[in-house]
């Protein structure tokens, strides 16, 4: 199938709206993607017409919506080529997946059989100068709660990391290695099987956080080569409140869990319990039916599209849009300068104006950037800004859009020269 | 293309932006606070004299959004000179502007004793950029407090 831009548009009800009397032109897709109308209709259908509780009921829409939360997961697990569908486990959002991995390291501490995960004194959890909040504080978290040493990956000025750092900071003292996959500030595509490699020659686990990939790039955790993926589904065209933890079969089985409650248990006496196999396992309670199902949707339409596709389109729009930016006097691109390993999401400062007041200028022209430090707030300090102006671009943004930034951005300069 | 006529950067904040009042600390005052707005990072440092319950003197240095920096440069030029209870019943007047969310009415009592200030009206529908526009606004107020001048009621006694 061909990619069209105009066609994708026209599936996206939110982009016919009006900002202060002017067309939206949504430039924040990697804060949160817009919907396409299939996932908006999956989510009202489920409700209109199946909805029950998911796997405990005998009765028929107990059993529709089973079977509806269920292919979900088959069509992640494919999105993923996950050798099986029980490695995928649907949690809140990637930050949830994020800290169940954590929480779950840390109940090995005293969980019977779950010894080869455990981390203490004297070991090292490694992350990235560039990571998200939501894959650095878990981990400081459980490097405070086990007494390890929290170590990272400094990021060199261009916004990648140091490449010879991957082999110092590895060691064989590493026990688990968990980095971003694409940086949501900077833009950045980090060299996962480079990583990969460093960590499995030291033993130790790998976790990738691929928020921004998924969107963007193909996921092929068996490629990938890493031990668990995350990724969450309001930034894939999901809807907001489902996000996925994908994870080896054979690790996820010893695995602690993190939440108890119904449904992850294998049986439960009152002097204690035994807990269900994965995903089960790690699914307590009442998941998020609809949303899993209509991600499943979102799953689907995006694969509709290509991958490759999506990735060429993206290309062309950010390799424009840094040509135009680069050309306006004073903007500075926080982040890979080249188009090259770097994904469709541009950060920059525009010298004596504050990101805030970028993003409110552009906002009057009915363009939507972000403003701020991106919750990667070690982006920020190492490159000396208070914040940085993200636009970031999806599948239905046009070149006319990239023009309307580029105007908009060199119209702030002057407003403000 | 220009910003559209209702935007929130009327050329007033702008040229207070560009050539702020009474920017520079002081080096003899009565009282030093230092406010910060976590939205933008926004930050001011805000040192000022009090004589005979009037603000004789204020001198200020900061760093942030245009908002906040203009706002603190129009509060400065509003200020300076009057008696302590003038200068907080400007400060309450535009904290309730600001707080109006768009649907503030101003009289013309309002215009002529917040001058400059109306212009930041505009702010007052973006709730997360309010606490900009205060930011200078009430560094001033806990300054005065700092100064021992907070109780106006009995200055005025
Ligand atoms: C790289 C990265 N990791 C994690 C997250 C957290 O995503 P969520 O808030 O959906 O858990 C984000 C989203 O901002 C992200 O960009």
């Amino acid at each position: 199938m061909s990619f069209d831009v105009e066609t994708v548009r026209k599936d996206f009800p939110i982009l016919s709206r009006e900002v202060h009397g002017v067309p939206l032109v949504y430039l924040d897709s990697a804060n949160s993607a817009q919907k396409p109308q299939v996932v908006i209709d999956a989510e009202a259908d489920l409700y209109a017409n199946h909805y029950a509780n998911t796997a405990r009921a005998v009765h028929t829409l107990g059993s529709e919506v089973t079977t509806a939360y269920e292919a979900a997961r088959d069509k992640v697990a494919g999105f993923l080529n996950a050798p099986s569908r029980d490695e995928v486990i649907f949690t809140r959002n990637i930050t949830e997946a994020l800290n169940l991995l954590a929480y779950s390291f840390g109940n090995a501490t005293w969980f019977p059989g779950a010894e080869k995960f455990r981390i203490g004194p004297g070991d090292e959890i490694v992350v990235t100068e560039m990571e998200h909040h939501s894959n650095l504080v878990p981990w400081q978290l459980l490097a405070q709660r086990t007494g390890a040493t929290f170590r990272w990956i400094p990021i060199d000025d261009e916004g990648r990391l140091v490449d010879s750092a991957i082999d110092e900071v590895i060691t064989e003292r590493t026990r688990l290695v968990s980095f971003v996959y694409q940086s949501n500030a900077l833009g950045t595509i980090n060299p996962v099987q480079r990583i990969v490699a460093r960590a499995n020659a030291v033993g130790a686990y790998t976790i990738v956080d691929a928020a921004q990939a998924a969107p963007h790039l193909p996921l092929d955790v068996q490629a990938l080569g890493a031990d668990f993926v995350a990724f969450t589904g309001h930034k894939l065209y999901g809807p907001s409140g489902v996000g996925v933890l994908w994870g080896r079969y054979e690790l996820l089985a010893d695995l602690p869990p993190f939440l108890g409650g119904g449904e992850m248990i294998e049986t439960v006496a009152m002097e204690g319990s035994t807990f269900a196999a994965p995903p089960s396992r790690f699914e307590a309670g009442t998941p998020m039916i609809a949303q899993a199902v209509a991600l499943g949707t979102a799953v689907d339409y995006v694969t509709n599209l290509g991958i490759t596709n999506i990735r060429e389109h993206e290309k062309a729009l950010t390799g424009y849009a840094l040509e135009g930016l680069r050309g306006i006097p004073g903007v500075r691109i926080v982040g890979p300068r080249d188009n090259v390993d770097r994904g469709a999401t541009i950060s920059f400062t525009l010298a004596g104006v504050h990101p805030h007041d970028v993003a409110q200028l552009l906002d009057e022209r009915g363009i939507a950037v972000r403003a701020g430090h991106h919750c990667a707030r070690p982006v920020c300090v190492r490159y000396g800004v208070p914040a940085t102006t993200r636009a970031s671009f999806g599948v239905y943004t046009t070149l006319d859009e990239v023009d309307q930034l580029v105007q908009g951005v060199e119209s702030v300069r002057r407003t403000f020269g | 293309m220009s910003a559209p006529i209702d935007s929130m950067y009327q050329q007033i904040i702008l040229d207070h932006y560009k050539n702020p009042s009474h920017h520079g600390l002081l080096d003899d005052f009565d009282a030093e606070v230092h406010h910060v707005n976590p939205t933008c990072g926004d930050e001011v440092t805000l040192r000022l004299k009090v004589k005979d319950g009037e603000i004789t003197d204020l001198g200020w240095d900061g760093e942030g959004c245009s908002i906040s920096q203009a706002s603190t440069s129009v509060m400065s030029d509003l200020v300076v000179g009057k008696p302590v209870a003038d200068a907080l019943a400007v400060q309450q007047r535009f904290l309730e502007l600001m707080q109006s969310r768009g649907q503030g009415e101003l009289t013309d009592r309002d215009e002529e004793q917040l001058d400059d200030a109306v212009a930041f009206e505009g702010v007052s529908k973006y709730p997360a950029r309010v606490k900009c526009a205060l930011l200078g606004w009430m560094a001033m107020k806990s300054a005065v407090a700092e100064a021992g001048w907070a109780d106006t009621e009995e200055v005025a006694g």
